[in-house]
């Protein structure tokens, strides 16, 4: 009888909260300081881009839809390109190809310096956010001395690339990427060592490797998860097949196995990045496109920095798309949040939801 | 109980506001709708590099405490009723910076149905600081000249407080 009266006690978070720099809504149901419940409320960055893809032609969507999102730009224009290429059936040069899995993977460096960051921030340490933003400006510096912007960097065109790499300009990457490598290999230390640091991050948010592939995660997330999915893997794009990346597996499934595998995701990165730079393939940089589009419907995924990107794009045979549709990573991976939320404690929430690396502009559009 | 100050005590009190507000201006950042590019540029803006606190500016959560909104992006149907609660909720006097083409104009978002318009469609602005995304440096510019121009004096500085449309 006591029981049936206790009223729930609900903390909501958000929209306009400190935790995030981006808008969503969160209400956790507590008990004391466990949390026993919690919804996520999305949708306050919709600004209805899939519509609007249908009153642009082809190439103006290219533009609108790198602004999906300001992180991982190069990733949605990229999916995006590679399937109205595949519908045209155009191919790309193969050092279009290669210079495009370059950016993808610098866009990765930049993703996950700045993930880790703000995760570290999340959890009070705010001295290794300030050490990794610092180095990340070392990849931004590189990114905007090899595009000309540093967020969003519109190296893609329809049919091929805008940017090329010469001698020099590989040689100012080597020696950023020398830097970073020197650099990472701390956080590796800092994430697997720090005692305080580990009390916030080890056992928290644990899911199994059956309860990572039920809630459908994907990206780091799953792998950290111990689920080998990652779409560069599976299905190469690009210069994925040339230039193969191994997946980054790890069996912790906890919050410190997510920043174990996103750290070692970097070691890849600047691996394979060494890799085209050495044996960058001679050619030409576009083909010609079609201003109007073979009549017909598509897929194109890739795996951006926080997993799976789909795109589905559909044509009437005309200057513009009939419809596009978009499916970004985040909104897999919120059922993480959700799903692992209860029996934490009510401070560990924004370190679980940092540790899915949310991106409210992808999800919402 | 109220204290009656003489009037150069007045303006003495006066001079030593101005000089607190110019000296350690608190910020807060609201995104209505933004694609994260102008966020993170913000944010990187507070990091060593560019370190936006030698000017005493400081990021912090609640609006209650701040002197300076941020905005990013333009603003979506969800958001405007937020963004209008945020700025209200401010203590006067309040100033407002749009960060990137988008808060700025609706940039390339201009036509989207879940676009509501650019920000002083809803709260009136102080400064503009254009660019997709501005760099850090601008962003760094900007808010310095809206330090500036509060220097003018209480007479030509446009305060916040304006009736929200």
């Amino acid at each position: 009888m006591e029981n049936e009266k206790r009223e729930k006690f609900i903390v909501p978070i958000g929209p306009q909260h400190p935790a995030l720099k981006e808008p969503g809504h969160f209400e956790f149901t507590v008990d004391g300081e466990t949390v026993t419940g919690a919804t996520v409320r999305l949708g306050y960055v919709h600004r209805g881009i899939e519509k609007a893809t249908e009153d642009r032609n082809w190439t103006q969507n290219l533009y609108l839809l790198e602004r999906i999102c300001g992180i991982c730009s190069h990733s949605h224009a990229m999916a995006y390109s590679l399937g109205v290429e595949k519908l045209a059936g155009v191919t790309v040069p193969p050092r279009a190809q290669a210079i495009r899995q370059v950016v993808a993977e610098m866009e990765r460096i930049h993703s996950h310096l700045l993930w880790l960051g703000v995760a570290a921030h999340e959890a009070g340490f705010d001295t290794l956010f300030m050490f990794s933003w610092r180095d990340r400006e070392t990849i931004m510096d590189i990114l905007e001395g090899l595009t000309g912007n540093r967020v969003n960097y519109s190296v893609n065109v329809l049919g091929g690339v805008k940017v090329d790499i010469d001698a020099e300009r590989a040689d100012s990457i080597r020696k950023g990427l020398d830097l970073l490598e020197e650099r990472t290999r701390h956080y590796l230390k800092v994430v697997t060592t720090d005692e305080t640091f580990l009390r916030r991050t080890r056992g928290v948010g644990f899911t199994t490797t059956e309860q990572a592939e039920a809630l459908g995660l994907v990206g780091p997330t799953a792998r950290a998860a111990n689920v080998a999915r990652d779409v560069r893997v599976d299905v190469p794009y690009v210069a994925y097949a040339e230039f193969p990346v191994t997946m980054t597996l790890d069996t912790g499934g906890d919050l410190e196995a997510r920043f174990v595998v996103r750290i070692k995701e970097l070691f890849e990165s600047y691996r394979v990045i060494r890799l085209i730079l050495d044996k960058l393939p001679a050619g030409d940089l576009t083909m010609r496109m079609p201003r109007r589009i073979k009549e017909g419907e598509t897929v194109s995924r890739i795996e951006a920095p926080r997993g799976e990107l789909f795109y589905f794009i559909k044509s009437g045979g005309g200057e513009k798309p009939e419809r596009i549709k978009v499916r970004t990573p985040s909104i897999n991976n919120f059922a993480l949040v959700t799903g692992t939320a209860v029996g934490h404690q009510l401070a560990d929430m924004p370190m679980i939801l940092a540790g899915m690396d949310p991106c409210f502009s992808c999800n919402d559009r | 109980m109220t204290i009656t100050l003489g009037e150069k005590w007045n303006e003495a009190l006066e001079q030593v506001k101005l000089w607190a507000r110019i000296n350690s201006p608190w910020a807060i950042h609201f995104n209505s709708g933004s694609c994260n590019g102008c966020d993170i540029e913000i944010l990187a803006t507070v990091t060593p590099r560019y370190d936006l606190e030698r000017f005493g500016v400081k990021l912090q959560g609640s609006p209650r405490h701040a002197d300076i909104l941020i905005c990013t992006g333009p603003v979506t149907l969800q958001a405007r009723d937020r963004l209008k609660r945020v700025y209200e909720q401010m203590p006067d006097p309040k100033f407002v910076v749009a960060v990137g083409s988008c808060a700025i104009s609706g940039g390339a978002f201009q036509g989207c149905y879940g676009v509501v318009g650019h920000i002083d469609q809803v709260i009136p602005v102080d400064a503009y600081i254009p660019g997709c995304p501005p760099r850090p440096e601008a962003i760094i510019d900007g808010v310095v000249k809206l330090l500036g121009s509060l220097k003018k004096g209480p007479e030509e500085q446009r305060s916040g407080g304006e009736e929200v449309k």
